[in-house]
């Protein structure tokens, strides 16, 4: 049996609020033991001094665009680019060509993850039949068929009616749904947070009210009809405020928050001269957004960070502002990003963040996962945290290189990954 | 863009007293040409021609006891070297207070050189109207023309090298009345 | 100051004071040559303009060829109609074109803010920007300035009231920036609908009540009000927006004695504006247009008048 042995790295795995200095014993596909000065004849040893060890990261967002899309990332480059970013388990969003609205779909992507792909991967099924919010998608089939969570990503589910219903039927699954909260009235066709910057670049302007409203909405639909209710990037200090309230009213919902709306704000539209790479959905908001992102993330309001990895081609996103896709890939440089601009400057514990990045995204999935206790599946992550290097979209596994981080200097590196027992990443170069 | 050169004095060719002669002598022969005022219209080239038509306009006022209509030209969108200069002349303006059609246009600059600014200056005032005539006056002729072009009064010829720059101070702009010659010194002459 | 050190002319909120101050200057002394019977110098004989149009409009195009035409250069207009920025040809495939065919300078009106800057940042013409949706239109707010220039001789100290629809109004955001810039208080007046986030981060100040805008105001500039607005519900009626914002003889006589009444064109008359001031002696909306010509020859002249 295959033998590892992770030595003299900083175990941090909230699971087992374990925090300190310990030798980790994968054998086969499982951790076999976690303790000081492991020795064990025949084993492969990696050294980790210096080092910090977590469970695998864990990303409930991401768009492999595959099938269908592959032009702008498909499941063999887009599982490498969430292994160099430290991630061992990933949610694909069924917003794809065709749409994954049925247990085909999720067959698919299963199978072309177990051929093509080098991380776990767990399609989300579509909410409605082609993601037109109209009619219930097959969740029974999908979540028979492997799909773990439902979402019509990229669309929010416009009816209420629609809405209601899906979260009663999925109460038979216990999966959650996630939503994509924006009311297209209010949205219309904003490009850019809708304040200061709309009006100074005359930008049309997404208002924060187009997410909060539609929280607040479903919000009141999963008290009154249950089921868990997972609100996707969530972006406004309102949004945030929506949830915690709710919360303490015993509402089942969860949310989730991007790197990039916990790190940047609409400024960097107008500093970039209208970099396309800056324009997303929901788009990037306020610094008193980003604070009270922060510290939601920080108590614990917010659950989970999520990339939303949207990886778009070159041709897709160097077009006029108003005229290109929205979306920014994040699986390569999230943990560098918000490692450097969070917890280097206090505003996480780097604790909390690999909480948020592993163990609670993990228990929020229902999937095995996010744990270094002993008998827990091998999937492990080693970083270097005080590793610098300057992000180069060249350099990137996913085949979108849209990022607005061109050529940031970024402190914390992901070294060595191992999924199911087996190293996929080795020193930051894929094996 | 600066000029890399610096310019030195060599000498002054005119002082005040001699610019006032030769100003008194070319409005005369203005007069004389022209046989009296009639139709004749100053127009100077801006920024020291148009002191200087003043000028030549009070002299013949005051010989003739009539005002003659005096304006000033911009050649600047006339020229032929724009685009080999590096610095954008600043446009500064055309007037002429009556239309020119049919009347003696009389040119005043302050140096008459290659006489590219001349003929700028005459398509300039084509384009205003159809005067009968025009008539050019520099305060000095320093040689080297370029054009075949020559002035009908001259206060000063003046033989120079190509080295050497010839400048006409005036009061109104330089806070002094002279002529100078200065030579270049160092730096790149290739675009004067 | 006597030259432009910049490539192109994105908006007037970049630009200084004393750049502002050069390009009005210049464009006084073109004046002179529209008002003569031959309205052409050879100035700019031999070079290139490029109009790239992918938003209909008339004055301002015209504007462009007739500036280019009396300075001697060539120029060639593409319009979105019929041509293949209607074909769906990306952005990028245009650029790359422009730079093959080498104009020295191309004048672009697009409907997305900062299409001019993707432009001018991917070719070495100089770029004008004729408008890039609701952000800046610069040569308006330049002729804007110059035309209150002529009768007041300076901006500086000048209370400026833009009344109508500031939120989709690059007219709005380029007078406000340039009048800002040059000494003016601008007072922006508009219903809540059609007024901005944060306007007042552009430098101007908001009445709410027309009234309160028009009070005292030496130049009061009037909007065009895009009557397509009203099907997006940014108000309930032509009839009510020319009751609540609409500017008569009453209305303007609240500003300070012989205010000057400016207007962008095209206007719709008895809406924004009724006919009597429009066409009165406070009005020096004719006057706009000659001096949006001598402002576009005044950039033409101060970005290619020179060589590097």
């Amino acid at each position: 049996m295959n033998k590892i042995l992770i030595k003299g790295g900083h175990v941090i795995d909230p699971s087992n609020d374990r925090d300190g200095i310990a030798d980790l014993l994968v054998e086969g596909n499982r951790v076999a033991a976690i303790g000081d000065q492991l020795t064990v004849e025949g084993a492969e040893i990696i050294d980790a001094k210096g080092c910090t060890v977590t469970p695998g990261f864990v990303d409930l967002h991401v768009h492999l665009r595959e099938p269908g899309l592959e032009y702008k990332e498909d499941i063999a480059s887009g599982t490498r680019a969430a292994a160099r970013g430290g991630f061992t388990s990933i949610v694909c969003m069924p917003n794809t060509s065709p749409v994954i609205d049925d247990e085909t779909g999720v067959r698919f992507v299963l199978d072309r993850a177990a051929r093509d792909g080098v991380v776990r991967v767990y399609p989300a099924g579509a909410v409605t039949k082609g993601q037109k919010g109209e009619e219930l998608a097959e969740l029974g089939l999908m979540y028979e068929a492997g799909a773990r969570m439902f979402s019509d990503d990229g669309l929010p589910v416009i009816s209420a009616r629609v809405m209601s219903t899906a979260l009663t039927y999925s109460k038979m699954f216990g999966v959650p749904i996630s939503t994509h909260q924006e009311d297209p009235t209010l949205a219309g066709d904003g490009a850019v947070n809708f304040g200061r910057i709309s009006t100074l670049m005359g930008l049309p302007g997404m208002p924060e009210e187009a997410e909060t409203v539609m929280i607040a909405r479903d919000i009141e639909l999963c008290r009154r009809v249950g089921g868990h209710l997972h609100i996707g990037h969530v972006s406004t200090a309102r949004s945030v405020q929506l949830i915690e309230r709710a919360r303490e009213e015993g509402i089942n919902v969860t949310c989730e928050v991007t790197p990039h709306h916990l790190t940047l704000t609409e400024d960097l539209v107008k500093e970039s001269g209208y970099d396309t790479n800056t324009k997303m959905k929901p788009p990037l908001r306020t610094e008193a957004d980003r604070r009270a992102l922060i510290s939601a993330l920080r108590d614990g309001v917010i659950d989970v960070v999520a990339t939303d990895h949207a990886p778009h081609s070159f041709d897709d996103k160097d077009k006029e502002y108003i005229f290109a896709d929205n979306g920014i890939t994040g699986l390569e440089t999230a943990f560098a990003l918000l490692h450097d601009r969070l917890v280097l400057p206090g505003d996480i514990p780097l604790d909390r963040l690999v909480e948020a990045m592993t163990t609670a995204p993990a228990r929020l999935l229902g999937v095995e996962a996010g744990s270094l206790k002993e008998g827990a599946i091998a999937d492990v992550t080693i970083l270097r945290t005080d590793s610098e290097w300057a992000v180069n979209p060249g350099d990137f596994a996913s085949k979108g290189k849209n990022t607005p981080l061109v050529g940031w200097s970024l402190t914390g590196k992901v070294e060595t990954v191992l999924v199911d027992g087996n190293i996929v990443l080795r020193g930051g170069e894929l094996v | 863009m600066s000029p890399d050169f610096q310019l030195k004095q060599k000498a002054q060719i005119m002082d005040e007293a001699a610019m006032g002669r030769a100003l008194v002598r070319i409005a005369h022969e203005v007069v004389e040409k022209n046989s009296g005022t009639d139709g004749v219209i100053l127009v100077g080239i801006h920024r020291r021609g148009v002191p200087l038509a003043e000028r030549l306009a009070r002299q013949i006022e005051r010989i003739e006891g009539v005002e003659i209509p005096c304006g000033y030209l911009d050649i600047t969108l006339y020229r032929d070297d724009l685009t080999l200069r590096h610095d954008r002349p600043l446009v500064q303006g055309t007037h002429i207070p009556t239309d020119i059609t049919g009347k003696t246009v009389i040119l005043v600059d302050d140096v008459l050189f290659t006489g590219r600014t001349i003929r700028a200056a005459m398509d300039a005032l084509m384009d205003l109207g159809r005067p009968s005539s025009i008539q050019l006056v520099a305060l000095v002729d320093r040689g080297h023309r370029e054009l075949p072009i020559r002035a009908d009064f001259v206060g000063k010829n003046v033989p120079t090298s190509r080295q050497e720059v010839v400048e006409v101070k005036v009061r109104d702009i330089d806070g002094a009345e002279e002529v100078v010659i200065m030579e270049k010194t160092g730096g790149d002459n290739s675009n004067v | 100051m006597s030259e432009l050190k910049r490539k192109d002319i994105l908006g007037l909120e970049e630009m200084s004071a004393d750049e502002m101050e050069l390009i009005l200057d210049t464009a006084q002394s073109m004046r002179e040559i529209i008002d003569r019977p031959i309205k052409q110098v050879p100035t700019l004989r031999g070079k290139g303009i490029l109009s790239l149009f992918y938003e209909s409009s008339t004055r301002t195009k015209i504007s462009f060829d007739l500036a280019a035409r009396y300075l001697s250069a060539g120029s060639v207009g593409v319009a979105k109609a019929g041509s293949s920025l209607d074909k769906g040809e990306s952005l990028r495939d245009t650029v790359r074109n422009v730079e093959v065919m080498g104009p020295e300078l191309v004048v672009m009106r697009h409907p997305s803010g900062g299409a001019p800057h993707y432009l001018a940042k991917n070719v070495d013409s100089s770029v004008i920007n004729a408008g890039d949706g609701y952000h800046e239109h610069p040569t308006q707010g330049l002729l804007d300035m110059l035309s209150v220039r002529q009768k007041t001789g300076t901006l500086e100290g000048l209370k400026v009231a833009i009344i109508g629809d500031i939120f989709h109004s690059r007219v709005a955001r380029s007078d406000i920036w340039g009048f800002g810039r040059m000494g003016s208080e601008v007072v922006v007046s508009a219903p809540t609908t059609l007024l901005p986030p944060n306007i007042e981060e552009t430098g101007c100040r908001v009445e709410p009540r027309v009234e309160d805008a028009l009070k005292d105001a030496d130049v009061v500039c009037v909007l065009r009000l895009q009557l397509e607005r009203q099907k997006q519900s940014f108000f309930p009626s032509v009839r009510e927006y020319h009751a609540l914002y609409g500017i008569d003889a009453r209305r303007l006589a609240l500003a300070k004695p012989g205010a000057i009444l400016m207007h962008p064109g095209p206007m719709n008359r008895g809406v924004e504006i009724t006919s009597d001031i429009a066409d009165g002696p406070q009005s020096i909306i004719l006057e706009q247009v000659p001096n949006g010509v001598a402002v576009r020859m005044a950039l033409l002249y101060l970005l290619l008048g020179g060589g590097e």
